[in-house]
């Protein structure tokens, strides 16, 4: 499963993105800014799933959404395939950006209530047709079957295809997400939290959806959520997110086997296992407090308010990630 | 594990037989709950999970009697709290119980408080509502129920505003308030849902904590199995406003008898165990509960259906040690062991 020597497909380097915290009704001024992501790089490779774990308020969806443009990141930098996205010319930046789609957490709110499935699922192949970035293959006609190939590879009729949003249920609404996702014939998907809002028997639907197109069409995930056994289940690599930072980055394997910093240990133990047995032999490290705000600058570890092990350098020196094996990286004073 | 029945008696706290609660729409009759029963005991935990629409939450604002009615109506069905009918009761004798008696924790901590008054005086107001006691010692007791359910600085948060807290802290004020008068029993309906896993780790050990030090029976409602098995001594299974399964927690999981328990329990992928491959998957969609035929509802679903599960519903059967089920599959295997 080594594939260093490989070029990944996604370089993410010192990604930055704050949001500008402005007072002042007509002069405004910035007074702060909420650091959202804070520093984090990673890699991802071809036909891998790279899973983003963390609490709410962490950073991971920003993350996303700064990978994909919708907020121009502070400072940084993003390559796909080779283009630097954040300082590309928009052109290049939107062929680019074609091959990367996202999937998002609440089916009802990102699906637009007064657009059928079709226009729904046929709108990114529109949209680049305007721009006249799409095959000039791609006619009326095609775009039409095209709709009707990916709703049937996404389990929905295609009979469906005149009908709105709001007669489908959640689980039925996600997959017309996940078409409308691969209606471009991305290389990588950016899923923000696709199954946290479905139920518990149509989530292993969708998993079972995703895991299946990624082995068709050889994709590329990178996956949020915050619950960890999803991300256990889906990912190869996890990383975990803390306040802006990625913590510990490791194979999925491994993390639940021999997590290293603190805050895995800790939200490992609180994740709760649906067996009885296994519930009342566990240890739990119960940590104290809450996320504290992302508003201030840090000179220290971003951990350091909630944990356990904190010595006195973590108080003024920030970790840098550490490889401690070839697939595992910590950010942790303890692993120096 | 198994008491005597004369000691099960005494020790019943609440107990719901045949509840039926139907809510008239212009689609027709939803029957969101639709004759279920179960039994509490003192200091007991109870589970009820099922996916959303199934009728969990119904079920306990009806033991309340919080349904809005119309459109909602409890139809049949009884509700003793120690020995008295809560369905029977007037306004006033049930707004003593309300609270006092059993109190209630709601789902999402944001909404739940008034956002304009402070903690204080709502807690001070929940306090006086029910007890009658002085302005000051009821600030007093606010202060020390939030020394209880672990809220630092107590004695200067008491007179915070909500927002002035995190989502963590706002469901500690609200189990804080549910406790403060005493209540011998807690309905928690999703109380971690909208919390992150760390908080939520917190929020549950102080339920467990609290039900233990307070002798307080629990009810909680989760779609999520894995707070069950660290949580309840007993579980009810709801699917479309029906209990199908209902057992200890040790032996639901580990002889998971309906196929819909099971698919539940199947289909979430576990920490502890790395797994390859698919997932199991329950097929198809939750039902619709609009005038749903005389059916068992998970049959479109089931992996084990039968001729009999499309026009009958299965009898509730005992299978040993509590252990009760509402499937085909059993009640046959019943008669051929019963000879």
């Amino acid at each position: 499963m080594s594939n260093t020597q490989k070029k990944p497909l996604l370089e993410v380097q010192d990604l930055k993105q704050h949001f500008p915290i402005e007072s002042g009704f007509l002069f405004k001024r910035q007074i702060g800014a909420v650091r959202a992501v804070d520093g984090i790089s990673f890699n991802v490779n071809e036909g891998e799933t790279l899973g983003i774990v963390g609490e709410s308020g962490c950073g991971k969806s920003t993350t996303v959404r700064s990978i994909s443009q919708l907020h121009k990141p502070t400072s940084g930098s993003v390559i796909f395939d080779g283009v630097d996205l954040v300082n590309a010319p928009t052109q290049q930046m939107l062929d680019a950006r074609k091959n990367i789609q996202m999937i998002f957490q609440d089916p009802y709110a990102s699906l637009d209530p007064r657009m059928t499935v079709r226009t729904i699922i046929a709108e990114p192949l529109e949209i680049y047709k305007k721009r006249g970035m799409l095959d000039a293959s791609f006619t009326k006609r095609a775009i039409e079957d095209r709709v009707e190939e990916l709703m049937e590879r996404v389990g929905l009729n295609k009979a469906f295809k005149n009908r709105y949003p709001h007669e489908f249920s959640g689980g039925q609404r996600q997959r017309i997400g996940i078409a409308r996702a691969l209606a471009l014939n991305p290389k990588i998907i950016l899923a923000d939290e696709p199954v946290s809002a479905l139920d518990v028997s149509i989530q292993s639907q969708i998993l079972n959806l995703l895991h299946d197109l990624q082995k068709e069409l050889g994709l590329t995930y990178v996956f949020i959520a915050h619950d960890l056994a999803v991300i256990e289940y889906i990912s190869t690599r996890v990383a975990v997110m803390y306040l802006g930072k990625i913590m510990e980055l490791s194979r999925s394997s491994d993390l639940y086997k021999n997590p290293l910093h603190p805050y895995t240990k800790a939200l490992l133990s609180a994740a709760p296992i649906p067996d009885p047995e296994v519930e009342r032999k566990r240890k739990r490290i119960i940590l104290t407090g809450d996320v504290p705000s992302p508003n201030k600058e840090r000179f220290g570890c971003y951990f350091y308010d909630r944990c356990p092990y904190r010595m006195e350098k973590c108080k003024s020196n920030i970790p840098p990630m550490k490889r401690v094996d070839e697939n595992h990286e910590v950010a942790c004073w303890l692993y120096e | 594990m198994t008491n005597s029945p004369s000691q099960k008696t005494q020790e019943k706290l609440l107990e719901v037989k045949g509840l039926k609660t139907y809510f008239k729409t212009d689609a027709g009759i939803v029957k969101a709950v639709d004759g279920i029963s179960f039994t509490l005991e003192r200091g007991e935990t109870l589970g009820i999970v099922g996916e959303s629409g199934s009728g969990k939450s119904v079920t306990n604002l009806s033991i309340m009697r919080l349904i809005p009615s119309p459109p909602g109506r409890i139809v049949a069905g009884e509700v003793l709290f120690e020995g008295k009918d809560i369905l029977k009761l007037s306004e006033s004798a049930l707004r003593h119980i309300r609270g006092n008696e059993i109190s209630m924790i709601f789902q999402d901590p944001m909404t739940s408080l008034n956002p304009f008054l402070k903690i204080s005086t709502q807690m001070i107001e929940t306090i006086r509502l029910h007890q009658d006691i002085s302005r000051k010692d009821a600030l007093e007791k606010s202060i020390e129920m939030l020394k209880l359910v672990g809220i630092p600085a107590a004695e200067e948060r008491v007179h915070n505003y909500p927002h002035q807290f995190s989502g963590g802290m706002r469901q500690r004020v609200m189990i804080a308030m549910a406790l403060s008068c005493e209540a011998k029993v807690l309905i928690a309906d999703e109380p971690t849902t909208a919390l992150d896993v760390t908080i939520q780790a917190q929020i549950l050990e102080l339920i467990k904590d609290l039900a233990v030090k307070l002798n307080t029976a629990v009810i909680l409602i989760t779609h999520d199995l894995g707070v069950v098995a660290g949580m309840c001594d007993t579980v009810c299974v709801m699917y479309a406003g029906k209990v199908v399964e209902k057992a200890k927690t040790d032996e639901l999981y580990k002889n998971p008898a309906h196929p819909y328990t099971f698919g539940l329990i199947q289909s979430v992928p576990r920490l502890d165990k790395a797994q390859d491959g698919k997932l199991f998957s329950i097929e198809g969609q939750p039902p619709n509960v609009i005038d749903l035929p005389d059916c068992c509802p998970f049959h479109p679903r089931c992996h084990k259906v039968m001729d009999i599960c499309r026009t009958q519903y299965p009898p509730t059967k005992d299978i040993g040690g509590g252990h009760e089920v509402s499937c085909w599959l059993f009640a046959d295997q019943k008669e051929h062991s019963d000879e």
